[in-house]
C-alpha cells in the first residue's frame, strides 16, 4: 500500500477556499495560516479529510489577547487571536490555522462535530479569554468557578495581590479580608 | 420491650434550592425521572488522585454517563507567567505537573529557545535526557504504585516509593531539591552533574531492573489483577485520536506515536530504543506499555551515560545575551558585569511573534504555546496537558462499567490533577 504524497496545506487552501485565507505566516519552521472564522469548521474538516493532508490530530487549541494600554492590536486583524494546532500523524508535520476576532462579542463556530477533544479546549478559552464557540454543546466554566465575573486571562484583566500585612495596619487590612459568614 | 421498628428513611427535599435542568442533554433524560441514580465521586475521594470530581450516571452499579468537573486545582500559573520574565518563569511550571516537574521546565525551555532561537550545547541535552528518562521513570513509579492500590494490591505501593526515593535523591544532588528543582533553563541546565550523582545512577541502573521484575511477578500474572484490568475500559485507536489521547495512553491502543521519535528534541534521535505498542486498548495494555516503557528508559539512560565523555560544550550555552555569566567572570570582566545586571534584573526580550512546541512527558503530549511581546515578558503562555484531555476521555472508556472498574480506568490513564487544572 503506498502513501499519496504530501502537499503543500497552504496551497490547497487557498485552492479550496479562494476567500478564507487573510495571511500565511512563517516563523522558525511553523507555518501558520490566518482564515477567515467563519469558515474554520469546514477548514479544518478539509484539512482532516483531504488525501495529502490528512491533519488527523488536534494538539491544542490557544487563544492569545492582543489588549494592551497603548492599544497595540488596532494594526492586526482583531483583539484577539485563538490558534489551532493540529497534527498529521501520516506527514509527521504540525500545521497552525489561526483566527482573529473582533473586540466585540468574538465569536468563532466550534469544531468539536469534526474534534470532540475540542470540547475542553474550546471551554476553557471561554472560560479564560470569553470568546464564545457557537454550536457548542456545553459552552459553560470549566477551570474557574461558575459565578466568576470577568475572564482571568484578558490582557485588561488585572493580576491581583493580596496587601501584605504589618503591626502597623493589621487591623486596618484584616477588616477588608474576606471571610466565611458564620 | 419491644425494640422499635427501624426509622425509614426519608430524605427532606423542601429546603433544596438546585434543579437538574442544567444537566440536560448532558445526562440521559432517565435521570430526570429519577429512574437513574445521580451520585457524586469526589472531589475527595482517594482514588480520583487529586482534587477530580466526578457526577455519575448510576443505573444500578453500571454507569450510563460520566460528568468529569475539573478546576479545583486551578492557580492560574499561565497568568502569573504573563508577568515574569521567561527566567523566572521556569520556576512556575515546576507547579503544574508535580509528578515529572522536568518535563514541564523542558517543554517550557524548549518554547523559549525556538522564540529566540537559542543553541543548547550537547551535553546539557544529554543531562536533558537523562533527567527526563529518570522522571519518566518516578512518574512511572507513582503511577504504577497508586494504581495498583487502587485496585487492592497495597506491597507495590510501597516498593514503587521506595524506588522512586532513589530518583528524588538524585535530583536533591542535580538542584538541590528533590521535586520541585527548576533544573533546566533556557539554554542548558541550571549547573553541572555533582560528582557523586553518576556513582547514584549507576547503582540505581543496577538495581532497577531487577526491581521492575519484581513489580511484574507481583502482578502481571496475578489472577485478580488480570480479571480486574483485561477488557477494561477499552479506547479503540481512532476514537483515541478523536479525543486528543496521547502518550501511553495511546500506545496501548495501538497507535505508534512517540514524539521522541516522531519530532525528536533534545537529540533523541540518537537514542536506541523501542516504542512498546499495546492491542486492545484496555487497563491491562495500558499497564504493560508503561512497564516496558520503564525498561526503555533506563537503555535510554545507559547510552547517555556514554555519550557524557564525548558530547561537547557546557552544561549551558554560552551566549551571554540569554544566558547569565558564570560567577568566576564577574570579577574580572565588566562585560559579565553588564550582562548579569541586565538579565537579573529585567531579563531578555523575545519576538512578537507565537511558537507551539510539544514533547511526550510521562502522561503524553505536553505542549507550550509561547507567544512573546517584543518585550522581557510572554504575551501569553499556554500549556497543553495530557490530563486535560485523558479527563475528558474518561467518560468514553467508562460508559457501560460498573464503579469499581471506573476506579481502575482512572488509575490507568495516568492522570495528574495539577497537570488539568494548572
Amino acid at each position: 500500500m503506498s502513501i499519496a504524497p504530501a502537499i503543500d496545506p497552504v496551497e490547497a487552501v487557498k485552492k479550496a477556499f479562494s476567500t478564507a485565507v487573510l495571511d500565511v505566516d512563517y516563523f522558525r519552521d511553523e507555518t501558520t495560516i490566518i482564515i477567515d472564522p467563519a469558515q474554520l469548521p469546514a477548514i479544518i474538516r478539509f484539512l482532516r479529510d483531504t488525501v495529502g493532508l490528512i491533519y488527523n490530530y488536534l494538539s491544542d487549541i490557544s487563544a492569545v489577547d492582543y489588549w494592551d494600554e497603548e492599544g497595540s492590536y488596532e494594526d492586526r486583524l482583531g483583539r484577539f487571536g485563538v490558534s489551532y494546532h493540529i497534527y498529521s500523524m501520516l506527514y509527521n508535520r504540525r500545521l497552525r490555522v489561526k483566527v482573529f476576532l473582533p473586540e466585540e462579542n468574538p465569536t468563532v463556530p466550534t469544531i468539536t462535530s469534526i474534534f470532540p477533544a475540542a470540547n475542553w479546549l474550546e471551554r476553557e478559552i471561554f472560560d479564560m479569554m470569553g470568546i464564545t464557540f457557537s454550536g457548542h454543546p456545553n459552552m459553560k466554566r470549566i477551570l474557574m468557578p461558575s459565578d466568576w465575573d470577568g475572564h482571568p486571562h484578558r490582557r485588561d484583566y488585572p493580576l491581583g495581590y493580596e496587601t501584605i500585612q504589618f503591626s502597623f495596619n493589621i487591623e486596618e487590612i484584616m477588616k477588608h479580608k474576606p471571610f466565611a459568614k458564620e | 420491650m419491644v425494640a422499635d421498628a427501624p426509622k425509614t428513611f426519608q430524605l427532606d427535599m423542601s429546603q433544596w434550592q438546585g434543579s437538574l435542568d442544567e444537566l440536560r442533554g448532558l445526562v440521559s433524560e432517565r435521570a430526570m425521572t429519577g429512574e437513574t441514580m445521580l451520585l457524586n465521586m469526589g472531589p475527595h475521594h482517594p482514588s480520583t488522585h487529586g482534587v477530580l470530581r466526578l457526577l455519575l450516571e448510576l443505573d444500578g452499579e453500571e454507569i450510563v454517563s460520566c460528568l468529569p468537573d475539573v478546576g479545583y486545582l486551578h492557580t492560574g500559573i499561565e497568568k502569573n507567567i504573563e508577568s515574569k520574565s521567561y527566567e523566572k518563569a521556569v520556576t512556575l511550571t515546576d507547579r503544574m505537573d508535580y509528578l515529572s516537574p522536568m518535563s514541564n521546565n523542558m517543554v517550557f525551555c524548549l518554547a523559549v529557545e525556538k522564540l529566540v532561537d537559542l543553541d543548547v550545547p550537547e551535553r546539557a541535552q544529554v543531562i536533558r535526557v537523562i533527567c527526563l528518562e529518570l522522571s519518566r521513570i518516578a512518574s512511572h513509579l507513582v503511577w504504577l504504585g497508586t494504581h495498583a492500590i487502587d485496585m487492592g494490591a497495597m506491597s507495590v505501593f510501597l516498593y514503587a516509593f521506595r524506588e522512586r526515593e532513589l530518583i528524588l535523591d538524585m535530583f536533591e544532588m542535580l538542584s538541590g531539591q528533590r521535586m520541585m528543582g527548576s533544573y533546566f533553563r533556557p539554554g542548558g541546565v541550571w549547573r553541572d552533574l555533582r560528582p557523586e550523582f553518576l556513582p547514584a545512577l549507576r547503582h540505581f541502573l543496577d538495581i532497577m531492573p531487577g526491581r521492575i521484575a519484581d513489580y511484574e511477578r507481583l502482578l502481571t500474572n496475578n489472577p485478580i489483577w488480570i480479571d480486574r484490568t483485561q477488557g477494561v475500559g477499552i479506547i479503540e485507536p481512532d476514537v483515541a485520536l478523536a479525543w486528543g489521547v496521547s502518550g501511553a495512553s495511546l500506545r496501548a491502543s495501538g497507535v505508534n506515536w512517540d514524539i521522541r521519535k516522531a519530532m525528536p528534541y533534545s537529540g533523541y534521535e540518537a537514542y536506541e530504543f523501542n516504542v512498546p505498542l499495546g492491542e486492545h486498548g484496555d487497563v491491562y495494555d495500558r499497564y504493560m506499555v508503561r512497564i516496558e516503557e520503564m525498561r526503555q528508559s533506563l537503555r535510554i539512560i545507559e547510552q547517555a551515560i556514554k555519550r557524557l565523555d564525548t558530547a561537547k560544550g557546557g552544561f549551558r550555552s554560552d551566549n551571554r545575551k540569554f544566558v547569565p555569566p558564570p560567577r568566576t567572570e564577574l570579577g574580572q570582566s565588566m562585560e559579565a558585569v553588564i550582562h548579569h545586571f541586565k538579565l537579573w534584573t529585567e531579563g531578555f526580550s523575545a519576538p512578537d511573534k507565537e511558537v507551539y512546541v510539544s514533547i511526550e512527558s510521562p502522561r503524553g503530549e505536553i505542549g507550550c504555546y509561547l507567544h512573546g511581546t517584543g518585550g522581557n515578558k510572554p504575551r501569553r503562555v499556554h500549556f497543553k496537558t495530557p490530563s486535560f484531555m485523558h479527563i475528558q476521555a474518561i467518560p468514553v472508556m467508562a460508559e457501560g462499567h460498573m464503579i469499581a472498574d471506573l476506579v481502575a480506568i482512572i488509575g490507568s490513564v495516568d492522570i495528574v490533577l495539577g497537570d488539568c487544572d494548572r
